[in-house]
């Protein structure tokens, strides 16, 4: 079972708070997850704290669900940090700004593990 | 001790009405602030000591200053292509250094406002910005909009201070002197305490504008039925509160700004906020991030005549966003050395942009262990601005405040940490010539 969705990202208080405690499980919690409404996590047939996978044509990244219902059908939002970075989109179309947000993604139920910041960073070098 | 009139250094409200309670040089209580701001003066575990590596997978052996500095110079003096990016957390005494470290090394140099603002001042190149000073909002304003932005978690004061809550001049039963309007692609906290929350569909907000653009002007036979996922009989209604204004305020974040459209959101918006204007006052604002994004354009600006992503290799200013932000450079690969300073690029960069870091020597000038020091060779620790250093910082409606000092501490400052690169580039740069 996948649920086709427009992922988007953006700033939290939490993650803010955790902004330059990023080594810690507390950047990991405020910033690692991905939000959507309980209708589409039914779909999925997923629990808040399950992993679900996150796929975009520009990568993918497991991160624990939570549920938003604020979020409408097939929103599903990523607080902005490395976790989103692995799913948006680089290309700035011309004027500076990547794709952070109205990204075409899929999501799937999944067994893996949710990588902490430096795991991820080390994927990258 | 108690400081009082404390400006706070994280986001663009610039609040200064803190008090910081301070015991043996360590602050004990801060009051008044978020909670973001409070985590923020409160601060987290430093980095205790300069640190270097040639292998980004290897571990870091702690180095002197003097080591960490020299070896900075070295790697920008000996670049062809190098990116100074961050500079929104830090002081403008230390962009102006920045600037000139640019120019010495023939380097770009960009900020936070590329993966922010940045459209928003390609917006402000198309058709300007009729705007003003939270100052006149608050007093003001008895229509506030926000759209693509979410204050109650991105700038948690600002609408008890300046836009929603406060009580002004003009606007003295407070809350019940405004009427609130909220546009975003979900019901955010924000939209929660609006009286009107207008859902827009994602990537439609360009639409949602137009159609407004169009009421507004008396054309509402020209919209459609449903516009962005919204029905024209809510937008007739939205443009009637809009036009009704004594004092309107249009709020925007990256909701506009990330959204398809980019630059042309805010070029459609400051189209409609200025055509308002035709029925009563109106203004607009970006809601800026970083609590100094807005020094760096102002001073950027008086130093290159540009607001972000300068360009120094042609030995004058050159900017071209698209071709000279940093994650068009990025991704081109052109980079072959960043110096990422007062900012996060590793945390808040696409995974591709920042596989071109893993590649290229990275240098990070940074309190706090990030996610740019996972990608680093060289990492400087410095004192926290507006913590341990005062100096100028600018609110994001560009009014310049200054930041005090709370504590002493044996770091040097970026500003300390930027004349002796200058100084060593040149004497690299002078014995090469």
């Amino acid at each position: 079972m996948d649920l086709k969705a427009t992922f988007i990202s953006g700033r939290t208080v939490d993650q803010g708070c955790n902004l330059e405690n990023k080594t810690s499980k507390a950047y990991f919690d405020a910033a690692g997850y991905c939000e959507m409404n309980s209708a589409d996590a039914g779909k999925l047939c997923v629990e808040p704290g399950n992993n679900v996978k996150v796929t975009t044509d520009f990568g993918s990244v497991v991160v624990p669900l939570k549920i938003c219902e604020g979020n409408p059908d097939g929103l599903i939002f990523i607080p902005m940090g490395p976790w989103a970075n692995a799913v948006v989109d680089p290309n700035t179309c011309g004027c500076g700004m990547p794709g952070f947000k109205g990204i075409p993604a899929v999501v799937t139920p999944t067994g893996e593990t949710a990588p902490t910041m430096q795991q991820l960073m080390a994927r990258l070098k | 001790m108690i400081i009082k009139d404390v400006l706070c250094p994280f986001c663009g409200c610039l609040c200064d009405d803190l008090a910081v309670k301070v015991e043996n040089n360590k602050v004990v209580d801060i009051m008044h602030a978020c909670k973001i701001g409070e985590s923020k003066i409160r601060g987290h575990d430093r980095i205790k000591a300069p640190m270097m590596r040639d292998n980004k997978n290897s571990e870091f052996r702690e180095v002197s200053y003097d080591e960490a500095i020299n070896e900075s110079a070295r790697i920008l003096a000996n670049s062809r292509r190098p990116l100074l990016y961050g500079w929104a957390s830090g002081l403008c005494e230390m962009m102006k250094k920045g600037v000139l470290l640019t120019e010495e090394v023939g380097g770009i140099i960009d900020n936070t406002a590329s993966v922010c603002h940045g459209p928003s001042a390609l917006g402000v190149h198309e058709k300007g910005l009729p705007t003003g000073t939270l100052g006149q909002f608050a007093n003001r304003a008895d229509v506030v909009v926000f759209w693509g932005c979410n204050p109650v978690h991105a700038h948690p004061r600002h609408m008890g201070r300046y836009s929603v809550f406060n009580k002004g001049f003009f606007t003295n039963k407070g809350r019940r002197s405004r009427k609130v309007v909220v546009f975003d692609v979900r019901k955010t906290d924000t939209a929660n305490l609006a009286d009107e929350y207008v859902q827009v569909n994602p990537g439609e907000d360009y639409m949602v504008l137009s159609a407004l653009r169009a009421i507004v002007a008396g054309r509402v036979d020209v919209v459609p039925d449903t516009v962005g996922g919204i029905s024209r009989e809510k937008l007739v209604e939205v443009a009637e509160t809009l036009k009704g204004a004594k004092f309107g305020i249009v709020y925007f974040g990256m909701g506009l700004t990330q959204s398809r459209g980019k630059y042309k959101n805010i070029d459609n918006a400051v189209s409609l906020v200025t055509e308002l204007n035709a029925h009563g006052k109106h203004s607009i604002i970006p809601m800026r991030g970083h609590y100094n994004v807005t020094g760096f354009g102002n001073v950027c600006a008086w130093e290159t005549g540009f607001v972000n992503a300068v360009d120094m290799s042609r030995g004058y200013p050159y900017y071209n966003p698209g071709e000279t932000c940093s994650n068009d450079l990025l991704m081109r690969e052109e980079i072959d050395a960043a110096f990422i300073i007062a900012g996060d690029a590793g945390a808040h960069f696409p995974a591709q942009s920042i596989a071109r870091m893993g590649k290229v020597p990275v240098i990070n000038i940074d309190p706090f262990h990030s996610a740019t020091t996972e990608m680093a060779n060289i990492v400087i620790p410095t004192k926290v601005s507006g913590v341990e250093l005062e100096g100028t910082a600018y609110r994001m409606d560009g009014v310049s405040l200054r930041m005090r000092k709370l504590v002493d501490v044996d770091f040097p400052s970026d500003e300390e940490v930027l004349d002796k690169i200058i100084a060593k580039v040149r004497e690299i740069k002078g014995a090469s010539s």
